[in-house]
C-alpha cells in the first residue's frame, strides 16, 4: 500500500443539500478530501454522517433529492462540478466504480452475472464482449469465487451473498478504474464471509493498484483497508490522519468516544442452582416445508439471565425463536414454560401464555406501524392483555415511555416516521413490555443500529431486566454485543446446536473449531488483524474454513 | 416448482373455472323472463303447439338434466341448434367469432406495441411536457365513449376525406389487404380505447423500479438513461405489463359490441345481442362460454408470461 502516487481526487468545501419539507438544507457542510492513486482511505461516521453522500458526490452522482450545492470535486483533472452531466456519466463505470452496501439488491435480478459485468466495458468499448467474459472468469477467480468459469452464467438469486459481493468488486474492476468507492460493502454480510469479502477486495485492490474510498461504520474493518482514515460526523469532518496513528492516538472526543463502545460490558449473572427454567426447550425440530431447519435443539433460559443465540445467517437462529413464539410449529420436542408445556401454535395458547413470550425485532422501521402514534401502538398491548382502559391506560403507557427514557409528553402523540432509529427501537421495547412480560425475545435488535445507540439500547434492556427480572433470548451475530450482554451463549450451526455454556467459558479456549472460527473472524482494531489470521489460516483455505 | 408443473397446474384451475361459468351462464339463461316456445312461434301459438315445440327442444325436461346434456355437447364443440333458423350453433358462431378475431388481432398488433413503445418513451422522459401531453391524449381517447370515438374516426378518415371506408363489410373473397383496409377504421377505434391503459401501466411498472439499488448501481455504472430504462428497469417490469395486455386483448375480443355497430361489422358481438333480444338461448349460452374461455386463456397465457419473465421461476437455485 506503500506506493501512493500523484493526486487523483481533490474535494474542496464540498457543500450538499438534501430537499425536504418542500425547503433545501444542508447536509454536508463543506468537507475536503484529497486521493492519491493506489491509496485507500476509509471513512467513517455514524449513519447521517455524510458517507455515502460524499462517496457518491466523489463520483459526480447525488441522489434523487440531493444536489451538490457549492465546493468543488476535481477528478484527475476533469472539474466534475461543472462539466456537463454527459461528461460525468461517461467516468462511471470506466474510471470511477461503485460497490454498493448490498450487492443482492443491488445486482439487476433479471439478468446473468457474467452479462452485468460485461455491459460498461462493451458499452465504453475498452473490451469486446467475448475478451470481457474471459476477464470477467480471471477476475472471478483472483477474488476467489468457486467455479469461476461457471459462476458468472447464474442469475444473482443463485448465487450467495458473500459471493455476489465478491463479484459486484470483479465487476468494479471490469474496466480497470482509477478509483473505485466501496458503500459499506460487507455490513450485510456475516463475520466468516466477511473475512473472504475483505481479503479479496484488499488483494485486488492492491494488485492493480487502484485507489479507493472505503466507506463504513466499522472502525475495525476500515483499520484493515484504509491507509488513511477520516472521520465524520454529521456532515461535517471530525479529523483525518493515518491509519496507524489514528488508531493509537485519535485526538477529538468524538473519535475517542466512537474508539470506545465496545467497553460496555456487564457483569456475568451465575444460574440459580436450583428453579425452574423460565423457558425450557427440549429437543426442538422443526421445518419449512420439505427442509429440516431446526435438529434437535435443547437450551433453558432462567430469569433475570440473557441467553445468547449467536450463529450466522440460515443457523436456525430466529426459526428457533419463531418455534417459542409459536408463529412456526415445530415437528417434534417440546416448549415448557415454567414447567408447563406449550401447545405447538400459538393459536392454541391461552392468551396469559401469549402475554409472557414476547419480541423485540432487528427492524424498528417495519415493526412500527407508520400511520398509529406511538402512545397507541405502545397501549395496544396495554389494553388487549392487561385490560386497562382510559386514564389508567394512559397512566400506563406514560410509565412505560418513562421506562424506556422517552418523554411521554412529546413522545405520546408523535408517528414512527418522526423518530430516530433508535428511539424506534426504544418504542418497539416499550410495546414489549407493555404486555408485562415475563420473558422476551430480542432478534437482532441492535444490528441496524450505530455502535452508539446500539450501546444505549443494551445499557436499557440491561436495566429493564434488573428491574423487572426478565429473561432473555439474544439473538445476534454480533460477538461483540454477545460480550457486552450475555450470561449465556448457545452457538448454532446449520440448525445444530454446537457448543453451549456460560459466557465466561464460552469465551475462553478451548473452544468448538466452528466457536474458534466465528470467534477468530471478529475484525479487531489492530491493522495487521487480517493478514495475520490470513497467514494463520493459510490464504487459500479462507473459503473453505468459512463456509464448511 | 418447476415451470410445466405451474403451467399445467394453472390450466387444470382454468377448466374448473370454465366448468363453474358453464353454470352461471346456464343458470342466467333460465332466470331470463318469458317462454322461449312463446317467443319463438308468437302470440297466435295454442297450448298444442306450444307444448309440442317445448318437447321437441327438451324444455320439458328439469333444468340440470338439460344442463348436463347441453354441456355434454358443449365439451364435443356441439352446442346445439339455433332457434332462429334451426341451423347448428357452432355454424351461426363460427364466421362471427372468425371476424371478431381478426379484428381483435389486427388492433392488438398496432396497440400492445405502439402501447408498450410510448409508455417506455414517457418513462424515459417522465414529468416532461412529452409525458403530460402523451398522458392527456391517451386519458382523452381511453375516456370517450367507443362509438364517439368510431364517428369521428369516420367523420375525418372517411367522409371528409374519404381514405378509409366508413362501413366494415367484409365477404369471403376479398383478399387480405383488401380486408386490412375494410377493417381499419374499427381496429382503430379499438386501439384508441385500448393503448392508454397499456401505457400508463406501462410507466408505471418502470418508474416503480427507478428507486431500485440495482437502477442506481446501472446509472453508477455510467449507462446513459435509455439503457437504464430498457435494459435494467423494463426487464423487471414485465409482469404488471403483460396481465394488463392480457386484460385488454380480452376486451378486444369481447368488449367491441358498440364498435361493431358502429361500423357494421359482422362480429360476435353483435351477434349476441341479437341472439338475446330474440331469446336465441343456445347462441347465447355458446356466446358467453366462449367469452369466458377467451378471458380464461388470456389470463392463463399472461400468468405463464410473467412465470417466463421471472428468472427466480426460471431458474430455481
Amino acid at each position: 500500500m506503500a506506493n501512493k502516487g500523484n493526486l487523483l481526487l481533490e474535494i474542496e468545501d464540498l457543500r450538499i443539500e438534501a430537499y425536504a419539507d418542500e425547503k433545501w438544507f444542508e447536509i454536508v457542510h463543506g468537507v475536503d478530501l484529497t486521493l492519491r492513486r493506489g491509496e485507500v482511505m476509509g471513512l467513517i461516521g455514524e449513519s447521517g454522517a455524510g458517507k455515502s453522500t460524499i462517496g457518491l458526490a466523489a463520483m459526480g452522482f447525488a441522489r434523487d433529492g440531493c444536489r451538490i450545492s457549492g465546493g468543488s470535486v476535481e477528478f484527475d483533472g476533469l472539474e466534475l462540478t461543472t462539466t456537463s452531466e454527459a461528461d460525468r456519466r461517461r467516468l462511471r463505470g470506466s474510471r470511477i466504480a461503485y460497490v454498493a452496501q448490498s450487492a443482492a439488491a443491488s445486482f439487476n435480478p433479471a439478468h446473468k452475472l457474467i452479462d452485468q459485468h460485461t455491459e460498461s466495458p462493451v458499452h465504453y468499448r475498452i473490451r469486446k464482449r467475448m475478451e470481457s467474459q474471459e476477464d470477467a472468469m480471471e477476475l472471478y477467480q483472483r477474488l476467489r469465487l468457486p467455479t469461476p468459469r461457471e459462476i458468472g452464467f447464474r442469475y444473482p438469486h443463485q448465487v450467495s451473498g458473500g459471493q455476489l459481493q465478491r463479484a459486484m468488486t470483479a465487476m468494479a474492476m471490469s474496466c480497470r478504474p482509477d478509483m473505485i468507492i466501496f458503500d459499506e460493502p460487507t455490513t450485510a454480510l456475516d463475520v466468516t464471509t466477511q473475512i473472504e469479502v475483505l481479503a479479496a477486495i484488499r488483494d485486488i485492490v492492491n494488485q492493480f493498484n487502484t485507489a479507493a474510498i472505503y466507506i463504513t461504520h466499522d472502525l475495525a474493518v476500515v483499520a484493515q483497508m484504509a491507509d488513511v482514515i477520516k472521520v465524520l460526523l454529521k456532515g461535517d469532518e471530525v479529523e483525518e490522519a493515518d491509519t496507524e496513528s489514528m488508531l493509537k492516538n485519535p485526538k477529538e472526543d468524538y473519535t475517542k468516544s466512537l474508539w470506545a463502545v465496545r467497553s460496555f460490558q456487564r457483569s456475568q449473572k451465575q444460574r440459580p442452582g436450583d428453579g425452574v427454567p423460565v423457558v425450557e426447550v427440549a429437543n426442538l425440530d422443526a421445518s419449512y416445508g420439505p427442509v429440516k431447519v431446526l435438529d434437535d435443539i435443547s437450551f433453558d433460559i432462567h430469569a433475570g439471565m440473557t441467553v445468547a443465540v449467536v450463529g450466522e445467517s440460515g443457523s436456525g437462529k430466529s426459526t428457533a425463536a419463531r418455534c417459542i413464539t409459536g408463529l412456526l410449529p415445530p415437528t417434534g420436542g417440546t416448549i415448557r414454560f415454567k414447567g408447563q408445556e406449550l401447545p405447538p401454535s400459538y393459536l392454541n395458547r391461552s392468551k396469559d401464555q401469549l402475554r409472557q413470550a414476547q419480541m423485540i425485532y432487528q427492524m424498528a422501521d417495519t415493526a412500527l406501524n407508520p400511520k398509529i402514534r406511538i402512545g397507541n401502538i405502545i397501549g395496544r398491548p396495554a389494553e388487549f392483555y392487561g385490560g386497562l382502559k382510559g386514564t389508567n391506560l394512559k397512566n400506563r403507557v406514560d410509565e412505560l415511555l418513562d421506562m424506556i427514557e422517552l418523554d411521554p409528553s412529546k413522545f405520546y402523540a408523535r408517528y414512527p416516521p418522526e423518530l430516530s432509529g433508535g428511539q424506534k427501537q426504544r418504542v418497539g421495547i416499550a410495546r414489549a413490555l407493555a404486555a408485562d412480560p415475563t420473558f422476551i425475545i430480542c432478534d437482532e435488535v441492535t444490528s441496524a443500529l450505530d455502535q452508539l445507540v446500539a450501546e444505549g439500547i443494551l445499557k436499557l434492556l440491561d436495566r429493564l431486566q434488573k428491574d423487572l427480572d426478565l429473561a432473555y433470548m439474544f439473538i445476534t451475530h454480533d460477538l461483540a454485543t454477545v460480550r457486552s450482554i450475555a450470561d449465556e451463549v448457545v452457538v448454532m450451526k446449520q440448525g445444530k446446536v454446537v457448543e453451549q455454556g456460560p459466557k465466561d467459558v464460552m469465551f475462553k479456549p478451548p473452544h468448538h473449531p466452528y466457536t474458534d472460527l466465528l470467534l477468530s473472524s471478529v475484525p479487531e482494531m489492530d491493522p495487521n488483524w487480517l493478514s495475520t489470521l490470513l497467514e494463520e489460516r493459510g490464504v487459500d483455505n479462507i473459503g473453505e474454513a468459512a463456509s464448511s | 416448482m418447476d415451470v410445466a408443473r405451474i403451467v399445467l397446474m394453472r390450466l387444470g384451475l382454468g377448466l374448473v373455472t370454465l366448468l363453474v361459468i358453464s353454470a352461471l351462464i346456464f343458470g342466467a339463461v333460465e332466470l331470463l323472463p318469458g317462454d322461449i316456445a312463446q317467443s319463438v312461434l308468437g302470440q297466435g301459438a295454442t297450448e298444442e303447439t306450444l307444448a309440442a315445440l317445448r318437447t321437441e327442444l327438451g324444455l320439458d325436461r328439469p333444468a340440470p338434466v338439460r344442463y348436463l346434456s347441453w354441456l355434454a355437447g358443449a365439451v364435443v364443440g356441439d352446442f346445439g341448434v339455433s332457434l332462429l333458423n334451426q341451423s347448428p350453433v357452432a355454424e351461426v358462431i363460427g364466421t362471427r367469432f372468425a371476424n371478431t378475431l381478426f379484428l381483435a388481432t389486427y388492433a392488438a398488433i398496432i396497440a400492445v406495441p405502439v402501447a408498450i413503445l410510448l409508455g417506455v418513451i414517457v418513462a424515459l422522459f417522465r414529468n416532461t411536457i412529452f409525458d403530460r401531453v402523451a398522458n392527456i391524449a391517451t386519458l382523452t381517447s381511453i375516456s370517450s365513449p367507443e362509438f364517439f370515438l368510431g364517428y369521428i374516426l369516420i367523420l375525418y378518415f372517411s367522409v371528409k376525406t374519404g381514405w378509409f371506408p366508413s362501413i366494415a363489410k367484409v365477404s369471403d373473397g376479398m383478399s387480405f389487404f383488401e380486408l386490412l383496409e375494410r377493417t381499419f377504421l374499427p381496429a382503430l377505434t379499438m386501439v384508441l380505447v385500448v393503448v392508454a391503459h397499456m401505457m400508463r401501466m406501462t410507466r408505471a411498472a418502470i418508474i416503480n423500479l427507478l428507486a431500485s439499488p440495482y437502477i442506481e448501481m446501472a446509472r453508477l455504472k455510467g449507462a446513459p438513461g435509455w439503457k437504464v430504462i430498457t435494459l435494467h428497469a423494463l426487464p423487471n417490469a414485465w409482469a404488471p405489463i403483460i396481465n394488463v395486455v392480457a386484460l385488454n386483448l380480452a376486451y378486444l375480443v369481447t368488449g367491441v359490441v358498440l364498435v361493431e355497430v358502429v361500423f357494421v361489422y359482422p362480429g360476435i358481438g353483435q351477434l349476441l345481442v341479437d341472439a338475446v333480444t330474440k331469446r336465441d338461448f343456445p347462441v347465447v349460452q355458446a356466446c358467453c362460454l366462449i367469452f369466458a374461455a377467451t378471458f380464461i386463456l388470456l389470463n392463463l397465457a399472461a400468468d405463464i408470461g410473467s412465470i417466463l419473465t421471472n428468472p427466480r421461476l426460471r431458474h430455481p437455485k
